[in-house]
């Protein structure tokens, strides 16, 4: 495991922290890459706050990003690198977390 | 001694809380099952304990009532039986099926409060599937839980109190409103005055949310039709159309939603009998004044049995737990008997309001006729409008269940929260009937999603003792 490199904020992220942004950095991996959420941050959070997505839809493959952020829609469970599935939007970011957008071998 | 099962309330939003708490004072230990890691509900949700923002900043004028409903949980939670984090999956005669930190176990209850709460009603547009786009309770969470925007130009789009209220906590928070586009009109609103000033202080935060709103330069918009989402994979653009031709909106994110429906799926595994319901335009399960269901020890409160807003939803919990000590044989003295008549009272009141939110917010009953046929209407299976016509032509489908059997419409992981209203909406509209007559889709077990492992036969669960 290499050092999380604390990456801010891109143009290409879809959530904007407004506040509460001075918590303690929590470091995990999304599809490879190396990147930090905060202390309470869920997991759809966290990944939304670098990226735009969190899965693909079963028949079409299109990309998901969660729908209603209350565990009722189910359409933000995210792939670990172990193959376990999370709803993102009800569990929190941990360190060390190695998260995955698609299936490895998926197009 | 002997063991006692205890009553049970599934719910620690405002009427699952009002309800702890009238146990309580009664001598009773009841269990509160909560899927929530904190106690608040959604609209009085918690952020993460270590966040800094003041009560004020998170629930704004709401903040004396949240703090209320808070405290009232911590000044009772030695003597409830609190289960955070805990899904309901299952919900029997007699007992629960639980799921916590990811092991099921069952739950007996004496008598039962189910105050599950709602979600936003849901009538899709074309790209409200792509990243970006989110419900308006959805957007909500975002701030109030987490302090970030769903993106940084944000439209608002739908109808209801919600549109507004989450329009103003986000640019009062420092969001980039980029519009507020209502699909009621002026004129709605305007014939909906009389029966609104059933609650004059209610009216007058959401005329003030609608002033400070246009002070602050927020463009808003009646009479609209969303149409599409533009982008590649995200949101870059909303199409809508008024009476005057199509408009395009540049944004990043859109929150959108049609008022909320109520959570009935445990009052339905829970055979509570349904009845349909013209104000919600949905079915809902009965109960009298006092929130018993059509089932002994069954009581149901809150939105979860009829969207009515918080403030009614503390009110019903405790009438409904009032109820519960009742037919316990916890006779009401004539204080309780005092303040039973009082919360009924109350509640009369919040049903005279709501009849005219829904005026002020009508359902927008052209919808089902102008989605289009390629629509995705079940996020979940990916089913389409064109889907859902052509299988009630092909197979002459006239109620719910039986299109879901032909088309998977509502058989996905959510179980049709997310769907069955539209779905109604157009098999109604395609088959020529009233949505009263299309039935609605059956609560099936699990609720919501639970690990393959965990699915152990009853008998070899462990049962939970109660003290």
């Amino acid at each position: 495991m290499s050092d999380p490199q604390p990456i801010g904020p891109t143009p290409a992220s879809q959530f904007v922290r407004l506040a509460e942004t001075q918590r303690e950095p929590v470091p995990f991996t999304l599809d490879g890459r190396a990147c930090h959420g905060l202390a309470g941050d869920t997991i759809l959070t966290a990944v939304l706050a670098h990226g735009l997505v969190l899965r693909h839809a079963d028949f079409s493959g299109e990309a998901r990003a969660g729908f209603c952020l209350m565990g009722a829609c189910q359409d933000c469970w995210i792939l670990t690198a172990g193959g376990q599935r999370l709803r993102a939007c009800t569990t929190f970011i941990a360190p060390g977390m190695n998260l995955r957008t698609r299936r490895p071998g998926d197009a | 001694m002997s063991v006692q099962v205890p009553p049970v309330i599934v719910g620690a939003g405002p009427a699952g809380i009002r309800a702890a708490q009238a146990l309580v004072g009664r001598g009773l230990r009841p269990v509160m099952v909560d899927e929530a890691p904190r106690w608040g509900g959604q609209i009085y949700r918690q952020p993460p304990a270590h966040f800094q923002r003041s009560k004020k900043a998170l629930y704004g004028w709401e903040s004396g009532r949240a703090d209320a409903v808070h405290e009232a949980m911590s000044g009772v939670l030695d003597r409830v039986d609190y289960r955070p984090d805990t899904l309901v999956w299952n919900a029997e005669a007699g007992h629960l099926d639980l799921l916590h930190q990811g092991r099921t176990s069952t739950l007996a209850y004496s008598q039962l409060i189910v105050a599950s709460g709602a979600t936003d009603r849901i009538l899709p547009f074309i790209g409200w599937t792509k990243p970006g786009v989110y419900t308006l309770g959805g957007a909500q969470v975002a701030l109030k839980y987490q302090g970030c925007a769903i993106g940084s130009k944000v439209v608002f789009l739908g109808t209801g109190p919600l549109l507004y209220l989450i329009a103003y906590q986000y640019a009062l928070a420092g969001a980039n409103v980029a519009a507020v586009l209502d699909t009621a009109t002026l004129a709605d609103q305007v014939a909906a005055a009389p029966a609104l000033l059933a609650r004059p202080s209610v009216l007058a935060k959401g005329l003030y949310y609608l002033a400070w709103l246009r002070a602050h330069g927020v463009r808003l918009q009646g009479g609209v039709r969303a149409l599409r989402v533009l982008g590649d994979a995200r949101t870059e653009a909303l199409v809508w159309a008024d009476a005057r031709g199509e408009h395009t909106l540049a944004c990043d994110a859109v929150g959108f939603g049609y008022a909320l429906r109520s959570e009935t799926q445990l009052a339905d595994l829970l055979g509570c009998r349904f009845r349909f319901d013209d104000l919600a335009r949905a079915w809902l399960p009965e109960r009298d004044v006092a929130g018993r269901s059509s089932v002994p020890g069954i009581y149901l409160a809150g939105d979860g049995v009829g969207i009515m807003g918080a403030d009614a939803a503390e009110w019903a919990g405790e009438r409904a737990a009032l109820a519960l000590l009742s037919d316990n044989g916890h006779a009401l003295d004539a204080p309780g008997r005092t303040r039973a008549a009082a919360l009924e009272r109350r509640l009369a009141g919040a049903a005279r309001f709501r009849g005219g939110l829904e005026r002020a917010f009508p359902f927008p009953l052209r919808w089902a006729d102008q989605a289009p046929d390629e629509l995705v209407v079940c996020r979940c299976e990916e089913v389409t409008a064109g889907d859902l016509r052509r299988t009630v032509s092909s197979t002459g489908a006239t109620e719910l269940n039986r299109l879901k059997a032909f088309c998977r419409v509502g058989m996905g992981r959510c179980q049709g929260r997310m769907c069955a209203a539209a779905a109604a909406e157009i098999l109604a509209h395609c088959s020529g009937q009233q949505p009263a007559q299309v039935g609605r889709l059956r609560g099936q077990a699990p609720v919501k999603p639970i690990p393959f492992m965990d699915c152990a036969p009853a008998d070899s669960l462990p049962r939970e003792e109660s003290a």
